[in-house]
This record gives structure tokens, sequence and C-alpha cells, in this order.
């Protein structure tokens, strides 16, 4: 059995998109900045995926900016917002400790540069406590990010009620939904959301193209100087193709995204049940307030790559938050942001379905993993110390 | 391109030696649950060569083969050699490994070595 469990890494090219795409690859090859006519199709063409993005998440047209994908368009959203504090006299920002790198890193950045940055705790159960928010907004905050869905464990954060204070304090609110987008129903302006980011290989669209949302009347500023092309507020040609198989797979997500919500919940709660029989084993992150494809697991005394690795021998694509699988030597930051130690962070696993999931597959998978995680225990030091009594389990 | 050499994934898929010697000669474990790295080797020695040694591993897929392949490139050796043993010897033995996996060689020879004091200390005539 060949099971693709690591969605939250890329997706599957959708026939949607690559059905949208294949024309104008093939005939639609004009510079939407040429006056011909080909040119001029070309434009239509991308103005009218732009309208059917913007539309899935009820913005304008014109607060669409098509982007290279997810971290260019948090880095355009950070650094703007940044911009706007810098001449303003307001450096102070707040996000999460359990952000994105494409954040995390825009923020040490700026904090290299003179700017504060609050990062508020995310709790056990990986969530955003709204009153916790409140109150490190300050006088001189300028920006409010905080992610919609994590990547990793899959928590959902109470968007509408971050909204909501941002906008009721007067201050920019961006929430990077690169998770979200195409799997959760998003209204940026029911949301009270100014910015938002978003990739299209999440939704079963292609690599390399994403978009930033920008509530009309937010400032921004250039990452990429040139011509004026999306409105002058990127430059370079535009990748039309991309964005249309963007819009095509958006759409059809939306269209389905009820049930395939549904469908794939009872699949990842199967594999969360199944999981959770394995001995000093848990759960990363809230059970209910998370993404309806992701499964995040830790289990004691084992280490995530030697997990992957024997996983991939038998047909299964996962991925992990150990130090092995980062290249660095602390396990993943999202893990110890929810108190996870690293003794067990190293043991962790997330399982990222698809929507055309099935309850063998995740059988499958709870099989498989039992098994190897049980191999992998017995020949690990630190499991024949746990097992004989000389430390107490964590988990 | 995979991640690891055919001679790294065979040792990691079916490592040899793997277990504990209930009554060894010497025992050696270093590394820490904090970085994701624990070896434990264990060694029986006699008229001065390791007559066998087993290994238990917590760890990412090159620790366990360098584990494995390290037992087996000191089994049969005389402790003169076995001492020798360097980090760089289980790496080429395993036909290379990524440059940010090197240090699961070095825990593999750190091991043995640990093990080796270990048997040293109890048996300090054999030192000489």
């Amino acid at each position: 059995m060949k099971i693709y469990a690591d969605n939250a890494a890329t997706t599957k090219l959708g026939r949607a998109a690559l059905e949208a795409m294949l024309p104008v690859m093939e005939e639609e090859y004009g510079n939407p900045s040429s006056l011909y006519e080909l040119g001029q199709r070309a434009k239509e063409i991308l103005e009218k995926a732009r309208a059917e993005i913007a539309a899935v998440i009820n913005a304008d047209p014109r607060e669409i900016i098509i982007t290279s994908g997810g971290s260019e368009a948090d880095n355009q959203a950070l650094l703007s917002a940044a911009d706007r504090g810098r001449k303003t006299g307001r450096m102070h920002i707040v996000s999460t400790a359990f952000e994105h790198h494409a954040v995390l890193h825009t923020l040490a950045k700026l904090e290299r540069e003179g700017f504060e940055v609050t990062l508020l705790p995310v709790h056990e159960d990986g969530l955003v406590r709204p009153a916790e928010l409140s109150a490190a907004i300050r006088d001189d905050t300028c920006l409010v990010s905080v992610m919609y869905a994590n990547n990793e464990i899959g928590t959902i954060q109470p968007i509408a009620e971050i909204g909501d204070i941002c906008a009721a304090r007067g201050v920019t609110f961006h929430t990077d939904a690169v998770q979200a987008v195409g799997h959760l129903p998003i209204d940026v302006r029911a949301q009270n959301i100014c910015m938002l980011s978003a990739s299209a290989h999440k939704f079963h669209g292609p690599k390399g193209v994403g978009f930033l949302y920008v509530k009309k009347g937010t400032p921004l500023i250039n990452l990429i100087e040139g011509g004026a092309q999306e409105s002058g507020r990127r430059a370079g040609t535009e990748n039309v193709a991309a964005a249309v198989g963007m819009a095509a797979s958006l759409k059809d997500s939306a269209a389905h995204m009820a049930e395939n919500a549904e469908r794939m919940r009872c699949i990842r709660d199967r594999l969360i049940k199944g999981l959770a029989a394995i001995p000093h084993s848990a759960l990363n992150g809230d059970a209910e307030k998370r993404l309806p494809g992701n499964v995040n697991f830790c289990f004691e005394g084992i280490e995530g790559e030697s997990l992957l690795l024997l996983l991939d021998d038998r047909g299964i694509c996962a991925s992990s938050g150990s130090a092995c699988t980062s290249g660095s030597l602390d396990p993943s930051h999202v893990l110890l942001a929810i108190g996870r130690v690293h003794d067990v962070a190293h043991g962790s696993l997330r399982l990222t379905i698809g929507e055309d999931a099935t309850e063998a597959e995740a059988d499958y998978i709870v099989k498989n993993v039992t098994e190897v995680v049980e191999y992998l225990r017995s020949f690990s030091p630190i499991w024949r110390d746990l097992e004989a009594g000389k430390k107490p389990y964590i988990l | 391109m995979a991640l690891y050499s055919e001679k790294v994934m065979d040792h990691f898929r079916n490592p040899r030696n793997v277990g504990v010697i209930e009554d060894a000669d010497g025992v050696g474990e270093v590394g820490n649950a904090k970085c994701g790295d624990i070896m434990k080797m264990y060694l029986k020695i006699k008229d001065g060569v390791v007559t066998d040694a087993k290994f238990e591993t917590f760890g990412c897929g090159s620790a366990i083969a360098s584990s494995s392949m390290a037992t087996e490139l000191i089994i049969g050796k005389p402790l003169s050699e076995v001492r020798e043993l360097t980090n760089k010897a289980v790496a080429e033995a395993l036909d290379g490994l990524p440059a940010y996996k090197m240090h699961c060689s070095v825990l593999a020879e750190e091991a043995i070595k640990n093990a080796l004091d270990d048997y040293y200390s109890k048996h300090p005539e054999a030192k000489a």
C-alpha cells in the first residue's frame, strides 16, 4: 500500500488546477502588460483568477496580491506593517511562539532592527488565549500576527475573536493562513482580518504561487521593485497559468469543503484513536480545534527520523519534528512551545491526510506505526531504562 | 538521490548485533536524549580480543547504522586495533554519511572508547 500522509508539506496537483492551467500554458502565453489582444486576454484571465480567489475569502479582487507563495506573503505583510510602525513610532509586534519560520525569522530580523516582539504562549493545547493577546497589545503595537492553523499540530486559533480585539484597538492583524485556506471557511470581513497569507500547493494548486490579502487602506511596501504589476505592489511578469491553477483549485476546494472536512475528520479521529492505544504516546494539540486532516503524536523512547524511514519502507509518507529531520540539534519549536520536553519531542510523528483518505488506509497506518514504534523501542536504551523503572515515564 | 547510501540503509533496516550482553566486560553509553541520540555499547573481551559486541541505540537512521557498523568493525579485533577505531572509519565503511550526520559516527567511536574505558577500569592489568 502507498499512502501519502504529508499533505501539510505539499499536496498533489488537483485535476481542477491542471485542466485550468494547460490551455493557459499552451495558448495564452501573452504578457498581461502587453496592449495587443493576446496580452489583454492574458490580463483578463489573470483578473478572473484574482476575482475567484477573492470571492472564496469574501475579499475584493483589488485586495489580492499574487505572490510566489506563503513565505513571500508573510514577509511582505510583516515588513509592511513594520515599515508603517517605524514611521509612526510604533515599534512593538505581538505574535506567537509557534508561528512558521517565515514569520518567526522575519520577526527576528525586525528585532535586530530595533523592534520589540512579544511572542504569546500557546499552552499545552496549542491555542492562543484571546485575553492574553489583548493584554499584550500596547499603545505602540503596530502589528498582531497569529497563524490561522498551525502547520505541525493543526490547532485552529480563535481568529474572529483576535480580529475583533485588534479592530477595537486599532492594530493591524495579519494571519498566516497557509494551512487553513482551502480547508476551513474564511471570511476576512467577518473575521476582521487585515492581511492574510496563503499558498496554492497546500490546497492542490501548483507550487511557487500564493497570495496576500491586504484590506483596502492597509499600507504596503514592495519586496520586489520593478514594473507596475499587481497594482504596483509586486513587480515581475505575472505567472498567469499558476494564478489560474491556484484559483481553480481554491474554487474546487471551497465547493467541497464541508463534505471533505467531515469525511477527513472521521479518518483523522480513527487514526487518533488507533495511535492513542500505543502505550506512552500522546496526541499533540487540542483534539477538537484542529485541522480535519492533522494528526500529530509523540511516542516516548524513540526518535522520529528512524520512524519515518521505516514507515517509508512500508509505503507511508509522513513527517516528524525530530531534530534529525530539521537539520539542527533542537526538535520542533512548535512541540517545545506546547511544553513537550526535548526527550519526547524527538519522537514525534505528523500525519496529514488528504481528501481521498480511506478507513482502510488509516488502519494500515495504525498497524504499521504500532509495529515500528514497538520495534524501535526494542533496542532503545531510553525505553529499556523506562521499562526497568530507572526513569519515570513522561507520557 | 536518497538521503543515505545503500550501505547505511542496509545497516539501518537490518542492524547487526542488536541487543544486550548481560555479562559484558565493558559497557559504554554516550549521547543524551535532549539531543536525540543515545548509544549504548556492550563488549565481551577475552585474551585481549573483542569476542562479541552488541548495541542499543535511540536515534536516527544514521545513528542506528553507525552503531551496527561499528560492532561489525570491532568483533574479532584485538584491543590495540579497537582503540584506534575512528569515526571516519565507521563513516567510510558505510560508504559515507551526510555532513550533518557525521556526529552519529562520532557517537559510535565514543561509545566504543567508553566501553573500553569501562573494561580497563575493571581490568587495569589489561592496559599494559
